[in-house]
């Protein structure tokens, strides 16, 4: 059984902790932010140069200058500060932010992410994605484990054009957890399996090379 | 004696622009873009442009103007989804993107305003951004070398702003709008609300008036919304859940 969306945003809480400033990307990512712990102070950036990042507005409240990074109306805080893109992203590459929790379509067992562009298709373009991933602190990774015809999407190398080299220090899938040493270079170690998921199972649609865990298999 | 008030966009563009220049322009999205100066380009005719800006307008709105009629040859942003028009001048050759991660696209104009030719960054490094540039190491880190950008005018939008260019944001709008304001050759600003000097706070304003060479006040501003989410009225949650139509 794998884990739903919610339970992998939910999985991705636990890496929150009180008094962190957080990214959170788009999509599951974004669920992140409904799922904050009773009594655990947690404060959101939003890369288009916003801290304390509040719910979105009552129908009567909507602002057309108050909007996050996927461009979504929202609203601010009493602990709310505006800023330009240029401090924004200097809170990011200068490592003042936590945590960066985003989504993927590869990610390598040395840390590498893809999740910027296929080649062949329109290019959107990077956003701040390049940014998040080079700057922030801690780099947590949620995705599907395998793409929609099964294929592993945790690979040994990425196939994709890198977002980030060396760059995600936790992978939350529907059906694992990996840590990754990106920093000292001994690659992943596969920490928890989702409710119902076999060691077997993993391996299977697993292309990246890992270790086992405490109390795994 | 010499005035950077100007009636309308219109006026306040004329003898700056011309073919080839490069323009860049505030906004995120179509959060805090210069709608009125956007037309204005339009109408100006230009051609074969550089546009450099975080975004290139999407469907109909903001820079899709000067887009859609085939006045840009070049653009510099980090993202231009939600954009048709130019996915197909650029899948048929008449446009070339340089697509640049958007914290480097901001440090690269505030650097270029800045009076500072180049500086490193570790994003984008062992990445397709980082092919052809130099790259060095500083205390075992790896970094990647990014140029200061500037351009022949620049674009921007504030909240309110006085006869001597001083200019405040408002909330988010601000984004790219500062550092914008400081690396145009000529910077023209356009603001919701036109004040007299004394009426801003001098300890609040965010873009000194030396940035700003010629001012005016916009009409008519749509400031359109890609995507309103809300709430309903019941929920009393503290998170960003809702609904978007």
């Amino acid at each position: 059984m794998a884990w739903t969306r919610e339970q992998m945003a939910l999985r991705a809480t636990r890496e929150l902790e009180d008094g962190f400033y957080v990214n959170l990307g788009v999509g599951i990512p974004t669920m992140v932010a409904n799922m904050i712990p009773e009594g655990m102070k947690v404060t959101l950036q939003s890369e288009n140069g916003m801290l304390g990042m509040g719910a979105f507005p009552y129908d009567d409240e909507v602002d057309a200058d108050l909007i996050n990074a996927g461009k979504q109306t929202i609203t601010e805080l009493p602990q709310t500060s505006y800023f330009s893109s240029a401090d924004s992203f200097g809170m990011i590459r200068g490592g003042h932010i936590n945590l960066s929790i985003l989504g993927g379509m590869e990610v390598a067992q040395n840390g590498d992410l893809a999740n910027w562009m296929v080649p062949g298709k329109m290019i959107k373009g990077m956003g701040g994605a390049m940014d998040l991933v080079a700057g922030v602190r801690r780099v947590v990774v949620v995705m599907d484990h395998c793409d929609k015809n099964g294929g592993a999407k945790f690979r040994k190398e990425c196939s994709l054009p890198l977002t980030g080299k060396g760059v995600v220090d936790l992978l939350i899938t529907d059906l694992a957890v990996f840590e990754i040493d990106r920093h000292g270079g001994s690659g992943a170690t596969l920490v928890e399996l989702a409710d119902g998921v076999s060691l077997d199972d993993i391996k299977s649609r697993t292309e990246a090379e890992f270790r086992l865990g405490p109390g795994i298999g | 004696m010499s005035s950077k008030i100007y009636p309308d966009a219109a006026s306040a563009l004329e003898g700056l622009t011309f073919d080839g220049m490069s323009v860049m322009a505030g906004g995120f999205g179509l959060c805090g873009v210069p709608e009125n100066l956007i037309v204005a380009l339009r109408d100006s005719g230009a051609r074969e442009l550089t546009v450099i800006g975080n975004n290139v307008g999407c469907d109909e709105h903001g820079m899709w103007l000067v887009l859609a009629n085939g006045q840009i040859r070049k653009v510099l942003a980090s993202y231009v989804g939600e954009n048709k028009i130019l996915a197909q001048q650029f899948m048929s050759g008449e446009i070339e993107i340089e697509f640049n991660p958007q914290g480097t696209l901001a440090e690269r104009i505030r650097a270029g305003g800045a009076g500072i030719p180049a500086f490193y960054t570790r994003t984008g490094y062992g990445t397709m951004i980082a092919e052809g540039k130099e790259t060095r190491e500083f205390n075992g880190e790896h970094y990647v070398m990014e140029t200061g950008l500037t351009a022949d005018l620049s674009i921007v939008k504030a909240w309110k702003g006085d006869s001597e260019g001083n200019l405040v944001y408002r909330k988010t709008a601000r984004n790219f709008n500062p550092m914008i304001a400081t690396a145009g050759k000529v910077t023209v600003a356009e603001v919701e609300i036109l004040v007299e000097p004394g009426e801003l706070d001098p300890d609040a304003i965010h873009t000194p008036g030396i940035f700003v060479d010629r001012i005016l006040q916009g009409r008519n501003y749509v400031k359109h919304i890609e995507r309103r989410t809300t709430r309903p009225r019941a929920e009393a949650s503290q998170a960003a859940t809702g609904v978007e139509r």
